[in-house]
């Protein structure tokens, strides 16, 4: 199998000094969906941004699809890496949802027929065709993130990031970001501390804490472990066992 | 909810100047507007039929009157300041109820609420038939620069989530046993609209990372729409010149 992503020893500090990733090294193979666990301000959402490069790593390196992340191929990597935020409202920012999800396309040069196109059909892999021409403000919870996940299918990117997509979903909303992810053939990272979300999505998951990459395996086996679980600040639903 | 913000102007119907394409819209308004305003105060006749005409736009539209007429509030600080005139006027006098008015003052209020009524009137119209999104793709196709078009449209796409979030901290305020009525008490309010600055700074950054994720280079994209045709820019050029004529005649008459 050939390789979406490989990070080795990659740091991060924030301008302020805080440092947020202290050597994160991760492979991911094409076409795996592997989970991103771990508490509040373990730096996942910072390791997400840099995987198409709006933040730069202060050390290491970062490959996609066999190509290193430098500044003369940022634009073919952040259309080849989608990241899809947590909060929707950052993500639709344009008048319309059409023109929303038309935004990364038509930046990467499409027009006319070949972008009205592109659209519908994203529309149609989140079942937001019904909602394409209501502004964003007007939509649900539900309908914003798919939406939101529209708007980076559009870019037809070999590998989605996923931060945090199952907040502040009703269980019905829950439900339907499961069944649209599973659908989805390209490599995922989901990123969350919804430790169902990950055993029922992701085969494999990754634990970071502080900046660095504490366990990497099987989901089942992982979320098994309790003594890890505990240590990284992490839980099993109530009345949810596995072993 | 806060849904009403951002199409509070705006009036769902199916008329004629609903279809039209907002450029022409804007560009006929904006043309209707100047020539009321450059028309001399004292041809009564010539607003007479602005007005006749601006009606007859409005019925057309099928905003209702009443719709208008609480839209035209806004013009009342207006009205108000243009009152105190023909108190404060000098030159000739005339008495009106025993109270001594100045004409010229008189003329100067007329002018004031004549030219403000009929221009809130034509921009209600402009308003309630273009939703704010396509008025702001319309000052685009009609070469406002785009950095005025895009900080307009990010406005309005964010001021209610904005409006919303100032609700919140109110309401969390006012769980907290604190709910400010007075001036004095204006310390809280002054605070969370530092905070309030701070969030939207905040979410200003996230927004730009969004959009830096999705290949955005520093320029809004342009998206094909129906632009306007002949006949719907004759329709226009049509309507400003007859504001035009009665606005050339009130000249040479006056």
């Amino acid at each position: 199998m050939s390789r979406a992503l490989e990070l080795s020893r990659v740091e991060f500090a924030y301008p302020d000094g805080r440092v947020a990733l202290r050597g994160v090294d991760l492979v991911v193979d094409r076409g795996e969906r592997v989970a991103i666990l771990g508490p509040n301000g373990a730096g996942k959402t910072t390791l997400a941004l840099h995987l198409n490069g709006i933040f730069r790593a202060t050390g290491g390196r970062i490959s996609v699809a066999g190509m290193e992340l430098t500044d003369t191929n940022l634009r073919e990597i952040r259309g080849m890496v989608g990241l899809v935020f947590q909060d929707p409202n950052d993500q639709l920012f344009m008048p319309s949802v059409r023109e929303d999800v038309a935004f990364g396309p038509a930046n990467m040069g499409l027009s006319g027929e070949e972008l009205d196109n592109c659209v519908s059909a994203a529309l149609e892999l989140v079942d937001g065709t019904e909602f394409a021409d209501r502004p964003p403000h007007h939509l649900s919870g539900g309908e914003k993130r798919r939406a939101a996940l529209a708007t980076v299918l559009a870019m037809e990117p070999e590998i989605v990031v996923f931060d945090e997509p199952s907040s502040g979903l009703d269980p019905a909303g829950r439900r339907d970001l499961i069944s649209t992810l599973h659908t989805l053939r390209m490599t995922q990272l989901v990123i969350t501390h919804d430790v169902s979300l990950a055993l029922e999505l992701c085969p494999r998951s990754v634990i970071m804490n502080e900046g660095q990459v504490v366990a990497d395996g099987k989901t089942s086996e992982l979320l098994a472990d309790a003594t890890l679980l505990a240590e990284n600040r992490l839980e099993l639903p109530f009345g949810l066992s596995i072993g | 909810m806060g849904a009403g913000h951002a199409h509070a102007l705006y009036v769902h119907e199916h008329s004629p100047f609903h279809r039209l394409v907002p450029e022409v819209k804007i560009a006929a308004a904006v043309g209707m507007i100047t020539c009321v305003a450059i028309t001399p105060r004292q041809e009564v006749w010539a607003f007479a039929l602005y007005a006749v005409i601006v009606m007859v736009l409005i019925t057309i539209s099928r905003v209702s009157p009443l719709f208008v007429l609480a839209r035209l509030a806004a013009v009342a600080p207006f009205v108000v300041f243009a009152l105190f005139i023909p108190f404060i006027g000098t030159g000739d006098t005339t008495t009106l109820w025993g109270i001594e008015l100045s004409i010229d003052g008189l003329w100067a209020t007329w002018n004031i609420i004549i030219k403000a009524v009929l221009g809130a009137s034509i921009s209600i119209v402009l308003t309630a038939t273009t939703e704010v999104p396509d008025i702001i793709r319309g000052l685009g196709v009609l070469r406002v620069p785009a950095l005025f078009t895009s900080i307009a449209t990010f406005m309005i796409r964010y001021l209610e989530l904005i409006t919303e979030e100032l609700g919140r901290m109110r309401v969390a305020m006012t769980a907290r046993g604190y709910d400010p009525r007075w001036l004095y008490q204006a310390r809280p309010i002054a605070t969370s609209a530092g905070a309030m600055f701070v969030r939207s700074y905040e979410r200003g950054e996230r927004i730009h990372s969004a959009m830096l994720a999705r290949g955005f280079t520093g320029e809004m994209p342009i998206f094909d729409r129906r632009r306007a045709g002949p006949v719907e820019w004759a329709s226009a050029a049509l309507l400003v010149s007859v504001f035009a004529v009665v606005a050339l005649l009130a000249f040479t008459t006056s």
